[in-house]
C-alpha cells in the first residue's frame, strides 16, 4: 500500500511536469488503435470488442479525456486474415501513430502481429483467454492464462462434483492443444489414469458431432462420473450442445465444462437444452455488483440494444483500457516505454466487484467463477475462487516451460528467462 | 544491329515495355527512398509502405502465374493458392530452423511450437530445411512436384473446365484441412511464425526488407520476362490454341496433356516462388493461406486486371489489393460491398479487365486524332477477342445440347 | 423380437410425448384434492426462496413424502426452472408458463391461473445441477403410478439413474399394479438395478443376471462400475459380483459394438441428407444451367435466416414455425435468386467461368448485407420440441429426432422435384431450354423467364436447405461458406445434372465419412475422402452417373 502511495507521488509530480510539456506539444489527441476483425470468420466476436473500446473511449473523453487531451479511436479491419492483422498493425503503428491498440482475438493473430509490435514499440492489449506461454515486453495480456480458467474448473469437477473419468474435446488448434497438455498432466498428477482421460480434436467449424457425442456417451457408461472439459471453440459450439441434448445425454448425467462459451456465445443458441452445463470464466453478466450493473447500462445504452449482452473479453478490455488510463496519468505521457513501466502495479476495480493489478509478468489477477448456463442465457455462479489468482504465462505442467518465468522489472526485465540456465532466450527487442 | 531474344520480343511488347520499365524504376527507387531519404521528407517511403508494396509484388507473380494457365490455356484453377502456401511453408521451415536457440524456449533443434507440445524429435520431413539452398530448391520442387502429380492424373483423363476448377478447389481444401492438424508438425493453426534472419540478415531491418523488396521486383520482372517468352514461343501458340479449341488441336496430332501439364508445372513454380518471398515480408505463413477463398480472390485479380495479356494481372493484383487496404482501413464496415460490387462489375461491365478498358478508350482516342485505320496496330498481343467469343459461343452451345436433365 | 415391439409401442407413442408436459399441468388441475394443511406445504416452499442449495435438496425430499397432489407440479415446474415467487405477496408461488399475450401464472397453492402477469413481479427459485437431479429422481417416484402412459413410461425409465435404496420399495408396489409390458420392463430393470447395488450378495447375483440382455448406458455403467480397480484393488469386494457382472457385462458388449455399427451407418446417411440438401439446389443451378453459383450457400444462410425471423415473428407457435418458414424460405431465396439471374448471370451465360467471379462477389454481398442487418452474431433458433430428443429403439440405440426428420425432409425434396421436371409443364419447358435453347424458343417457350423461374428453382431449394440447417448448426453469416465445397463436390461426384446422381453421390460421401471417422478421426476421415473424390475425378471425369453419347463430350 505503502509503495502504491509513493506511486502515485511519483506520478503526481510526473503528470504536473507532463501537462507543462503537453502544452507546449500543443493540443493533439492521443489515438487509440482497434484493432479488432470487423468481416470474415471472425467478425461474430471480434465486433463487440470494437465497440466495448469505442464505448470506453467514448466515456473517457465525457471525463475529459487524458492529460488533457480527447481520445480518438482509430478502426482498421483486419478481416480474419492473419497477415493482414500483421499489416494492419503496422498501419496503425507506423503510418497512424497510435499510441496503444486494443485488439486481436485469436492467438494466430497475436502471433502474427507479435513481431510488429516488438520491432515499432508499439502497446498491445490482448483481451482473450489464451494459452499462456507468452510474455512479450510489448504485450499485456488481460485475459485469462491456463491457470486462471482451466485449472480451477477441473478442481472444481474433480473435488465438488466428483468427476473421475475426464473427456477433454477441444478444436484443433494451439490453445485447446495446450490447454489439455496441461490438464493432462494436471489430472495424472492428481492420480487419474491414462484410461480415464479421453481426448479428442476436432477442426474449426465443426458440424457433425454425431459420433464424437456417441462416443462420449459409451465412454461415459464405465462407472464412474463422467465430465467433459471443452475447449471447443466458436461456432462448433451450438451444433456440438444440440446433438448432446438430442442423445439425452444432461447436465446432471455428463456435464461440460466450456472454456469458450460466453454470454454472446449463448445469446445466439437455443439455450433450453443446455441448462445446467457449467462455464469458467472470470466475470459473468450475471455478477451482482454496483460497478457491473453500471458497465451494463452503459453498453446498453452505446450500442442501443436492450438485449446485448455482456461477456468476459469486454470485461478484459474494460479493465485493460482502465489500466492504460491509470498507467498514462501516472507517467504523465502516452510514450510507451513509460506507460510500460507505469503500468506494472497498477491496480483498478473489475466488474465482479475486486481489484486487478497489473502483475510484472504482463498478466493480471482475476477471480475464477464456475457458472451453470441458465434458461435465459446466462450463468449462475455456482463456485467462485476464494481470491483472485495470478496469471502465470508460463505453465508449470509443461516439460518445456517449468523452468521459465517473466519478470519485466528490475533485475530480470525478461519475458522468458530460465532458471535453471540462467539465460533469457527469444527475446526481440 | 543484334538483338537478344529478350530484347527482341521486348520491342513488339510496348506494354511489356512500360511495365519492365516501371518495376525497374520501383525496384531500385522505392528501397532507396525508404533507406535514404529523411522520414520527413514528402518523398520518403515508410517501412509500412514499402513491405505493403513487397506484399504487392509477391501477389501480382502469383497473379501472373494464374493467368499464364487460365489466360493462356484455359486452365481455371482454383487450387492456386496451394502451391503459393506450399511455397510459403518451405521458406517458412528454414526461416524456422533458423532460429535455433533463439527461440522462446531455448530448444536449439526444435521449433517452439514443437517444444510445448512435447515433441521429443524433428520430423524426417524437417531435415535439410536448416540448408538456404535445399530450402530454395524445395520451394519450386514441393509445389511443381504436387502440380505435376496433379496434373498428370487430370490432364490424361481430360478433366476440363469446371470439373478441374472444382477439382483443384477440392485439393486446396484437403491440404488447408491437413495442415490445420497440429499432428501434422507445421504448427497447425498458428502456422509458422517469429522469424529471426534470412541468410544471417536480420528480417526486422531495414535495409533486409528493402533486399527481399528488390528481389521480389526482380522475382516479377523475370517471371514476366518467362511467362511472355512462353507464350510467345511456338508452344504458346499451341497453349492458346489449346485453349480456344482443345478437341481441334488434340486432333492435329498435340499432345495436349503434355503441354497442359507443362505449363501447369511452370505456372505452380512461379506461385510457389511468390509464397517464399512472401512469407518472410509478412513473417507469418498459416493454413488460412491454403483456403478456397484465397484461391478464388487469385482469379478475380486476374479478371479485375484482365486475363490473357499477363501484365493485366499484375496491374488487376496491385489494383485489388490496393483497394483491400484502403477499404479496410477507411470503410471497415463496408468494404465487403465495394468489394463484392467490384467484381460484380468488373465481369459484367469488363469482361478484358481494367486494362482492356485502358486499351479501348486510348483506341477511340488514338482514331478520334488519326481518323480510325491505324487502331490495330494498339495492342497486338491481347489475344482478339472475336475468335474467343466465338469459341465460348461453340462451347454454349455443346455445353446445352450435353446438359440433359435425368432423374432416373 | 420383444425389443421391437417395445419400439414399436415407442413409436406409436412419439407424438403423444411432446405434449406431456403440458397435458401433465392440465391433470394435475383438475384433481386439486388437498390432503395436507396449507400451512405444511407453505413452510418449506418458503425456505425454497434462500440461496442455498442443500437446503433446498431437503426441502425437495420433505415435500415428496408429503401426500398431496399438489407436490408434482411445485417440483415439475421446479425441475423445468418454472417456479417463482411472488416479490409482493407471501406465499404466493406460481408456475411460469409463455402464453400467446404473454406469461400466465400458475398457482400451486390454489390451482388457480392467472394470464397475462407480468413477469417483473415474480422472482425465480433457483436450480442447480445437482437439485435437478434430485428432482428428477423425486418426481419418477412420484409419477411410477400415474395414470398417463407415456408419464409412467419417462418414470420408469429415469428410476435407471436412481441410487436411492429407499426406491424399491415404491418400485415394487409399482411393479404389482402395473399391467403395461414395456413400463414393466423398465421396473423390473431400475428394480434390478437398485438391488445390484444395496442387496445381499446372493440377491445382488440374482438381479444382475436379470440385467441380461440390458443394453442401457445406465446398466452397462453399473456393470463396470463393480469392476473398476483403483490402485490395483477392487472397489467392489464381493467376488461373485464381479464374477455376475463380468459375465453380463460381456454378453451387452457384443451386442453394444453391433448397435454402434448401426448407430454409424444412420448418422453417415443423416449426415448424407444433409449433403444432399445442400447440394440439391446446386444439381439445379450447377447441373442444370451450368452456373458456378458461388453464391449458393449463401441461398442456404438465407433461408436460416428466414426461419429465425418467422420464429421471432410467432414466438409462441414454435412448434408450427418450421412449416411456415418452409415456404417463406423458398420465396426468399427464390426471390433473390431470379433477381441475381436477371441482374447479372443472364449477361453471362456460355461463360460458366466467369459466373463464378459475379457469383462471388455476391456472395459477399450478402454475407455483408446480412451482417449489416442482423449483426455479426450467430442468432438463435429455436428447435421446436417435436425435433428435440430422440427415438429409443434400444438402450444402445437411439436415433435422434431432428436427423430422422431431416431425413425424410431431403427426401421428399428430392422426389418432389423429381416430379417437378419429369412431370410437369414447367419441368418439361425447363428441359427443352437447356437442351436446345433456339428450338426451344422457336415453340414459344420464353426462354429468358424460364432461365429465370428455374434459377429461382434452385435458389428457393437451397432456401429449404437452410431451413433444415438452422436446426442442426448455427444462424450467422458464415452458414454458406460452410457448405459452398461440400456440395460442389457432392454434384461433381454424383454427375452434373442427374438427381440420381446427387442423391448416391451425397449418401455415399456422408457413409463413407462416418464409416472412416472411428478409425481416422474427424479431419483425416475428410481429408481422405477429398482425395478419393479427386482421385475418382481422375477415372471417371463425368462422375458417377454420367450422361452417355457423344453430347457428354465436350
Amino acid at each position: 500500500m505503502k509503495k502504491y502511495t509513493k506511486n502515485i507521488g511519483v506520478g503526481f509530480t510526473a503528470l504536473a511536469l507532463s501537462i507543462g510539456a503537453s502544452l507546449v506539444q500543443a493540443a493533439d489527441t492521443i489515438k487509440v488503435g482497434v484493432l479488432h476483425s470487423l468481416s470474415g470468420t471472425m467478425a461474430i466476436s471480434e465486433t463487440t470488442l470494437k465497440d466495448t473500446v469505442l464505448m470506453l473511449i467514448d466515456e473517457q473523453n465525457k471525463k475529459g479525456g487524458l492529460l488533457g487531451k480527447k481520445l480518438e479511436p482509430v478502426v482498421v479491419d483486419p478481416a480474419s486474415n492473419w497477415p493482414l492483422f500483421a499489416e494492419k498493425a503496422r498501419e496503425l503503428l507506423e503510418k497512424d501513430k497510435v499510441d496503444v491498440v486494443f485488439g486481436c482475438w485469436t492467438s494466430v493473430s497475436r502471433k502474427s502481429v507479435l513481431p510488429v509490435f516488438e520491432e515499432l514499440n508499439g502497446l498491445l492489449f490482448y483481451p482473450v483467454q489464451y494459452e499462456g506461454e507468452e510474455s512479450s515486453k510489448n504485450v499485456f495480456y488481460t485475459g485469462a492464462a491456463p491457470n486462471q480458467q482451466a485449472i480451477p474448473a477441473v478442481d472444481y469437477l474433480m473435488n465438488e462434483v466428483g468427476v473421475k473419468r475426464w473427456v477433454l474435446a477441444g478444436t484443433d488448434y494451439v490453445y485447446p492443444r495446450t490447454t489439455n497438455k496441461i490438464l493432462e498432466a494436471y489430472l495424472k498428477a492428481k492420480g487419474v489414469a491414462a484410461k480415464d482421460i479421453m481426448i479428442n480434436y476436432t477442426p474449426f467449424g465443426h458440424s457433425d458431432w454425431q459420433s464424437i457425442v456417441s462416443d462420449i456417451k459409451k465412454f461415459g457408461s464405465a462407472g464412474a462420473k463422467t465430465a467433459v472439459v471443452s475447449t471447443i471453440n466458436g461456432d462448433a459450439n451450438v451444433p456440438f450442445y444440440k446433438e448432446l441434448a438430442n442423445q439425452g445425454i444432461s447436465a446432471e448425467d455428463i456435464p461440460v465444462v466450456a472454456f469458450s462459451v460466453g454470454e454472446e456465445e449463448l445469446s445466439g443458441l437455443d439455450t433450453k437444452p443446455l441448462v445446467g452445463h457449467l462455464a469458467a470464466w472470470n466475470y459473468f453478466m450475471s455478477v451482482d455488483s454496483d460497478v457491473n450493473t453500471d458497465f451494463i447500462d452503459s453498453w446498453k445504452a452505446f450500442i442501443k440494444d436492450s438485449k446485448r449482452v455482456t461477456n468476459d473479453p469486454m470485461e478484459a478490455h474494460f479493465i485493460g483500457f482502465n489500466m492504460w488510463a491509470e498507467a498514462v496519468k501516472k507517467a504523465g505521457t502516452t510514450d510507451v516505454d513509460k506507460v510500460s513501466n507505469a503500468i506494472i502495479g497498477v491496480t483498478v476495480p473489475n466488474l465482479s466487484g475486486g481489484y486487478a493489478t497489473m502483475m510484472p509478468n504482463h498478466h493480471i489477477t482475476k477471480p475464477v467463477l464456475i457458472g451453470e448456463i441458465q434458461e435465459d442465457g446466462q450463468f449462475e455462479t455456482v463456485w467462485q475462487t476464494a481470491g483472485a489468482v495470478m496469471g502465470d504465462a508460463w505453465s508449470d505442467y509443461l516439460e518445456g516451460s517449468k523452468d521459465i518465468t517473466a519478470d519485466w522489472t528490475a533485475p530480470l526485465v525478461c519475458g522468458n528467462y530460465n532458471v535453471k540456465t540462467g539465460k533469457c532466450s527469444g527475446q526481440n527487442y | 544491329m543484334k538483338l537478344g531474344p529478350v530484347t527482341q520480343f521486348l520491342m513488339n511488347d510496348r506494354a511489356g515495355k512500360y511495365l519492365l520499365s516501371i518495376l525497374l524504376a520501383v525496384a531500385v527507387l522505392v528501397p532507396l527512398m525508404n533507406l535514404t531519404v529523411p522520414e520527413g521528407s514528402a518523398l520518403h517511403v515508410s517501412t509500412y509502405t514499402l513491405t505493403l508494396l513487397g506484399k504487392y509484388l509477391c501477389y501480382a507473380l502469383l497473379a501472373l502465374a494464374v493467368d499464364l494457365i487460365w489466360g493462356y490455356c484455359g486452365i481455371l484453377s482454383l487450387g492456386h493458392g496451394a502451391f503459393f502456401a506450399l511455397g510459403g511453408y518451405a521458406m517458412g521451415m528454414y526461416l524456422m530452423r533458423q532460429i535455433g536457440e533463439r527461440g522462446v524456449y531455448g530448444n536449439p533443434l526444435l521449433p517452439d511450437f514443437m517444444v510445448f507440445l512435447n515433441w521429443q524429435e524433428l520430423p524426417w520431413y524437417w531435415s535439410g530445411f536448416n540448408n538456404f539452398f535445399f530450402a530454395m530448391v524445395m520451394v519450386a520442387l514441393v509445389p511443381g512436384f504436387l502440380a505435376f502429380v496433379f496434373g498428370w492424373l487430370a490432364f490424361r483423363s481430360r478433366v476440363t473446365g469446371v470439373y478441374l476448377s472444382i477439382i483443384t478447389q477440392a485439393l486446396t481444401y484437403a491440404l488447408m484441412l491437413a495442415f490445420f492438424r497440429n499432428d501434422m508438425g507445421f504448427g497447425g493453426n498458428n502456422g509458422l511464425t517469429d522469424f529471426k534472419d534470412l541468410l544471417g540478415f536480420n528480417l526486422q531491418s531495414d535495409s533486409t526488407r528493402a533486399v527481399l523488396f528488390f528481389s521480389s521486383a526482380v522475382a516479377l520482372m523475370l517471371g514476366y520476362i518467362l511467362c511472355r517468352s512462353i507464350v510467345l514461343s511456338k508452344l504458346g501458340r499451341i497453349l492458346i490454341s489449346v485453349r480456344d479449341a482443345e478437341a481441334r488441336t488434340r486432333f492435329l496430332g498435340y499432345r495436349v496433356d503434355k503441354f497442359k501439364l507443362f505449363v501447369f508445372v511452370v505456372s505452380s513454380v512461379l506461385a510457389g516462388i511468390a509464397g517464399a518471398l512472401y512469407v518472410p515480408q509478412v513473417g507469418i505463413i498459416n493454413p488460412g493461406e491454403f483456403s478456397p477463398i484465397n484461391s478464388i480472390e487469385i482469379i478475380i485479380w486476374v479478371a479485375v486486371g484482365g486475363r490473357g495479356t499477363l501484365y493485366g494481372a499484375i496491374v488487376g493484383a496491385v489494383l485489388v489489393n490496393y483497394a483491400k487496404t484502403y477499404f479496410t482501413a477507411a470503410f471497415p464496415e463496408l468494404w465487403l460491398f465495394f468489394l463484392g460490387a467490384l467484381f460484380v462489375i468488373s465481369t459484367l461491365y469488363l469482361p478484358r479487365g481494367v486494362v482492356g478498358l485502358a486499351a479501348d478508350l486510348l483506341e477511340k482516342r488514338r482514331s478520334l486524332g488519326a481518323g480510325g485505320g491505324a487502331s490495330v496496330q494498339a495492342e497486338p498481343e491481347t489475344p482478339v477477342e472475336s475468335p474467343q467469343a466465338a469459341v465460348a459461343d461453340d462451347s454454349k452451345s455443346s455445353k446445352e445440347s450435353e446438359i440433359e436433365l435425368s432423374t432416373n | 423380437m420383444r425389443m421391437s415391439s417395445v419400439w414399436l409401442t415407442r413409436l406409436l407413442h412419439v407424438t403423444a410425448v411432446i405434449f406431456i408436459l403440458t397435458v401433465n399441468t392440465l391433470l394435475f388441475a383438475r384433481n386439486v384434492m388437498a390432503a395436507v394443511p396449507d400451512s405444511e406445504l407453505l413452510t418449506p416452499l418458503a425456505e425454497l426462496k434462500s440461496a442455498n442449495f442443500s437446503k433446498k435438496e431437503q426441502v425437495v425430499t420433505d415435500l415428496s413424502n408429503l401426500d398431496d397432489d399438489r407436490v408434482i407440479p411445485i417440483l415439475s415446474g421446479m425441475l423445468e426452472g418454472d417456479l417463482y415467487y411472488s416479490k409482493n405477496a407471501a406465499d404466493v408461488f406460481v408456475v411460469l408458463s409463455s402464453i400467446e399475450s404473454g406469461y400466465q401464472a400458475f398457482n400451486v397453492m390454489t390451482a388457480e391461473s392467472t394470464p397475462d402477469i407480468s413477469k417483473r413481479d415474480y422472482k425465480k427459485i433457483s436450480v442447480n445441477n445437482s437439485l435437478r437431479r434430485l428432482l428428477r429422481e423425486t418426481l419418477a417416484s412420484l409419477q411410477l403410478r400415474s395414470s398417463n402412459l407415456d408419464t409412467r413410461i419417462e418414470a420408469a425409465r429415469a428410476m435407471m439413474k436412481s441410487d436411492d435404496e429407499g426406491n424399491i420399495k415404491p418400485l415394487r408396489q409399482a411393479l404389482q399394479k402395473e399391467q403395461n409390458e414395456t413400463v414393466l420392463h423398465l421396473l423390473a430393470v431400475s428394480e434390478a438395478m437398485l438391488v445390484a447395488r444395496h442387496g445381499e450378495s446372493q440377491e445382488r447375483v440374482a438381479a444382475i443376471g436379470k440385467l441380461k440382455g440390458e443394453l442401457y448406458p445406465e446398466v452397462r455403467s453399473l456393470l463396470a462400475g463393480f469392476l473398476i480397480q483403483r490402485n490395483g484393488e477392487f472397489q467392489e469386494p464381493d467376488a461373485d459380483v464381479r464374477q455376475a457382472a463380468a459375465d453380463v457385462l460381456e454378453s451387452i458388449e457384443d451386442l453394444v459394438a453391433f448397435n454402434k455399427g448401426i448407430e454409424n451407418v444412420y448418422f453417415g446417411i443423416s449426415l448424407g441428407a444433409v449433403l444432399l440438401l445442400a447440394a440439391v439446389g446446386l444439381s439445379i443451378t450447377f447441373g442444370v444451367m451450368g452456373v458456378i453459383n458461388m453464391a449458393h450457400g449463401e441461398m442456404i444462410m438465407l433461408g436460416a435466416y428466414t426461419t429465425y425471423v418467422i420464429q421471432q415473428l410467432m414466438p409462441n407457435y414454435i412448434d408450427y414455425s418450421l412449416f411456415v418458414a418452409i415456404p417463406a424460405a423458398f420465396l426468399v431465396s427464390g426471390a433473390v435468386g431470379v433477381v441475381i439471374e436477371r441482374g447479372v448471370i443472364r449477361h453471362l451465360y456460355g461463360r460458366p467461368l466467369e459466373t463464378l467471379l459475379a457469383t462471388f462477389g455476391i456472395s459477399l454481398i450478402l454475407q455483408q448485407a446480412v451482417r449489416t442487418i442482423f449483426s455479426p452474431l450467430n442468432q438463435s433458433v429455436t428447435t421446436p420440441a417435436w425435433m428435440s430428443g430422440s427415438l429409443e429403439i434400444n438402450g444402445a440405440l437411439s436415433l435422434t429426432y431432428n436427423r430422422l426428420y431431416i431425413i425424410l425432409f431431403s427426401l421428399v425434396v428430392l422426389f418432389t422435384l423429381a416430379l417437378l421436371l419429369r412431370k410437369t409443364l414447367f419441368g418439361l419447358q425447363m428441359r427443352a431450354v437447356t437442351q436446345n435453347r433456339r428450338m426451344a424458343s422457336s415453340m414459344g417457350i420464353r426462354t429468358g423467364w424460364l432461365d429465370a423461374l428455374t434459377f429461382g428453382l434452385g435458389s428457393g431449394i437451397a432456401g429449404i436447405a437452410g431451413v433444415a440447417l438452422s436446426q442442426l448448426t448455427n444462424v450467422g453469416p458464415n452458414l454458406g461458406q460452410a457448405y459452398i465445397i461440400d456440395s460442389f463436390m457432392v454434384v461433381v461426384f454424383g454427375g452434373v445434372g442427374n438427381l440420381v446422381g446427387t442423391f448416391v453421390g451425397a449418401m455415399s460421401l456422408g457413409i463413407a465419412n462416418k464409416l472412416m471417422e472411428p478409425f481416422a478421426g474427424a479431419v483425416l476421415a475428410k481429408i481422405l475422402v477429398l482425395v478419393v473424390i479427386i482421385l475418382f475425378i481422375q477415372k471417371y471425369p463425368r462422375g458417377l452417373f454420367a450422361l452417355k453419347g457423344r453430347a457428354a463430350e465436350d
